[in-house]
């Protein structure tokens, strides 16, 4: 079954706290010049028909309102 | 008048929200999440807690149990649904409320006592028996990691001029960052409210308040006018 990999972060202009907090977190731990960090999630499944992979991710994986999403395939299919 | 109080794997307020609904005076029975009928149910909770563990959302897994198919017919048909809290969330994810409910702003999970202003447009008043209560400030506990309150700027604009702000966080109280202090909303029919703070922890005078009766009276009401 071919694999696919999706990842999902919150939408551009959307406040990111958990992205917010690493950003201020590494400054003490001696890393600089880092901006903009944002933290989502990714899945991984495998999946016998990859076209329905993105009614998958409007109805379940992310939430369109608040989330953008990327479906990338796996094994090196198109 | 009889409530239906859903329970999903990981709920944990639905027992003092069926508490609450006894206090309004109603019976009321819990329904198990795989329950796919509503018969002889006249007002729904969706409680808060956990669903799910909370996987992938808060309220994203729940939306897709059969308790809550029902619970989308049941509110199409214009039954009352109060969310609390996680039920919120739930509805949210089921697009029965506008919106979605993030991270707090401050990444910390809040629980304290705050106060609410409610707000009820003489449009979701009942014709009678239930008193207006505009403007009126409610003292109710909220406990929440995700609670704040979030939608586009024009639907923000558009729930405020249909009245569809149900409840807002008293000047300074806003705990969790939520857009324009919102607290709760409710449809455009005005039969399906949720918010974040927890009205069924606020109906014995022991704990300090009983502001939240007035919640669950609200949507009672607002199902007998639809």
């Amino acid at each position: 079954m071919p694999r696919a990999r999706v990842l999902i972060r919150p939408k551009e202009g959307i406040l990111d706290p958990q992205g917010k907090a690493v950003e201020r977190a590494l400054p003490a731990l001696g890393f600089e010049g880092i901006e903009h960090v944002h933290v989502g999630r990714m899945v991984e499944l495998d999946v016998e028909d990859p076209a329905r992979l993105g009614e998958l991710c409007e109805k379940l994986l992310a939430n369109p309102l608040i989330e953008d999403y990327e479906i990338e395939q796996l094994d090196g299919a198109a | 008048m009889r409530w239906g109080v859903l329970q999903f794997p990981g709920s944990c307020d639905e027992r003092d929200a069926l508490a609450a609904c006894a206090r309004t005076g109603a019976e009321g029975r819990l329904v198990w999440h795989e329950e796919r009928d509503l018969e002889g149910i006249d007002a729904v909770v969706v409680p808060g807690g956990f669903s799910y563990g909370d996987y992938l959302r808060a309220g994203a897994i729940a939306r897709f149990s059969p308790a809550m198919e029902a619970v989308s017919e049941f509110a199409a048909a214009g039954g009352p649904v109060l969310g609390i809290c996680n039920g919120f969330q739930v509805l949210c994810e089921a697009g029965l409320l506008p919106g979605a409910l993030l991270l707090n702003e401050s990444m910390r999970f809040t629980c304290r006592q705050l106060e609410l202003i409610e707000e009820n447009p003489d449009r979701f008043h009942s014709p009678e028996g239930h008193k207006p209560i505009s403007f009126s400030t409610l003292s109710i506990p909220a406990k929440h990691g995700e609670g704040r309150f979030w939608a586009p700027e024009e639907v923000l604009d558009e729930l405020e001029a249909r009245g569809q702000v149900a409840y807002r966080y008293a000047p300074g109280q806003n705990p969790n960052g939520s857009a324009r202090d919102i607290a709760g909303v409710r449809n455009e029919g005005g039969n399906v409210v949720g918010l974040m703070p927890h009205p069924e922890h606020a109906v014995d005078p022991l704990t300090g308040s009983t502001d939240g009766l007035r919640v669950f009276e609200a949507v009672a009401a607002a199902g007998v006018a639809a």
